[in-house]
């Protein structure tokens, strides 16, 4: 499964309802079912962290850092690559 | 006693202290606004508190005493006293070269937090490295308030670039519950400059005693805000109840999680402001690349849990 986000975001990914939505939509269910989740950030040329926080905390929280096995992220800048990790890290670093 | 406000000749976030203590807050129907008389200089927080406690009251119930400043322009054009609900007198024409501002704004609800940050940009004439730590702040700083203030006014913001300095500042306040009273849902806090001291620390919110946080709140926002006017080398204060803190200029490199081991001041005895005030100045010439900046970020947020995490453990019982 593939999700572009740009669609749903525009180029600043800031809005934690739409990303609120995006993760009780489509990734908790994608990953639920077992499907591997892509998140596309193309177009998208920056985000923040509470942003990245509301979209993949809780698929880390609920399934382990193991998920990031199935949850991908395409087409990030460095900016958002760098948000991504710092996210991750500290969601798995709570569970240690 | 009505509430008291005094607008002095200058008040930046450096020298904001004896602006912040004139304020009387009083009596919250009704205020009273004094000028000096010749030029009034101020921060966008400056302009963003008037405009917050004017949304608490009623129509009339706000004077100016003799407000002839020079200045009295640049009020009309940031949109002040529209929100004051006072005729200005003054009409001004419009034009694309008059600044790169950002006149106050009120944002209730998300949809509008995200097309004004978009909307800004353009406004303030930004490049895209300077894009990046603009309108994160914006974003982040609003979010605060519309999430965790509680106030049925949301959040009065404004921003204003400064050629001397090649600096844009942002003011961002509310009207709500405050910080101490938002972040005492998961943790216990005495004052309210503690309660900012967690505030701006990672990690640490008012929706989850957790670690990690909520799947909607991580209690990061702060923290990264304040970073990153510490890797600018530029001011930064919260304001809350009558607890205020101050980053100072900073030239180190490290980034400690802890605001009190930064370089600041602080005081616990401001008189009390009804909700949360942040300004953020970000000068143009320091802006480093963001990605540089969010990798300290990252150690910074690293070390912070690595703190916390032995007093997640229980302790044995040696009787």
């Amino acid at each position: 499964m593939i999700i572009n986000l740009f669609k749903l975001t525009g180029d600043f990914a800031e809005n934690k309802d739409t990303a609120q939505s995006i993760r009780l939509e489509h990734i908790l269910p994608g990953l639920t079912q077992g499907k591997t989740i892509t998140i596309d950030f193309d177009g998208v040329t920056g985000t923040t962290q509470s942003f990245v926080h509301a979209l993949i905390s809780d698929p880390i929280r609920q399934f382990g850092g193991g998920v990031l096995d199935r949850l991908k992220f395409k087409n990030c800048s460095p900016v958002v690559q760098k948000i991504i990790v710092i996210v991750t890290e500290y969601m798995q670093a709570s569970d240690l | 006693m009505r509430m008291k406000l005094h607008l002095p000749n200058s008040a930046f976030i450096g020298n904001i202290d004896s602006f912040l203590r004139g304020f009387v807050p009083s009596d919250p129907g009704s205020l009273t606004i004094t000028s000096n008389p010749n030029w009034v200089s101020v921060h966008p927080l400056v302009l963003v508190m008037l405009a917050s406690l004017s949304a608490d009251l009623k129509p009339g119930s706000i004077t100016i005493d003799n407000f002839e400043a020079k200045s009295k322009n640049y009020f009309e054009r940031m949109g002040l006293f529209k929100f004051l609900g006072i005729q200005s007198g003054i009409s001004i024409v419009k034009h694309e070269s008059a600044g790169r501002f950002v006149p106050i704004t009120q944002i209730k609800d998300s949809i509008t937090l995200s097309q004004f940050v978009t909307d800004i940009i353009p406004l303030l004439h930004l490049d895209p490295l300077q894009t990046e730590s603009i309108r994160y702040i914006v974003s982040e700083l609003v979010r605060n308030v519309l999430e965790h203030s509680r106030s049925p006014h949301g959040a009065f913001v404004a921003a204003q670039y400064y050629p001397k300095s090649n600096s844009i500042k942002i003011g961002v306040a509310d009207t709500g519950v405050g910080i101490k009273e938002s972040i005492s849902h998961s943790h216990l806090v005495k004052t309210n400059l503690e309660a900012i001291r967690l505030a701006l620390m990672p990690g640490i919110t008012g929706t989850t005693k957790q670690e990690g946080g909520t799947s909607q709140n991580a209690g990061a926002g702060l923290f990264f805000i304040k970073s990153i006017a510490h890797v600018n080398h530029s001011l930064f204060a919260v304001y809350s109840g009558s607890g205020f803190y101050k980053l100072l200029k900073n030239t180190k490199k490290s980034l400690p999680f802890d605001p009190f081991v930064d370089n600041h001041s602080k005081h616990n005895d401001f008189p009390k402001w009804q909700g949360t005030i942040v300004g953020v100045d970000i000068s143009l010439d320091n802006t480093p690349e963001f990605t540089s900046l969010l990798d300290l970020i990252r150690q910074s947020y690293r070390d912070a849990i690595k703190s916390r995490r032995p007093k997640r453990y229980n302790k044995p019982q040696f009787i």
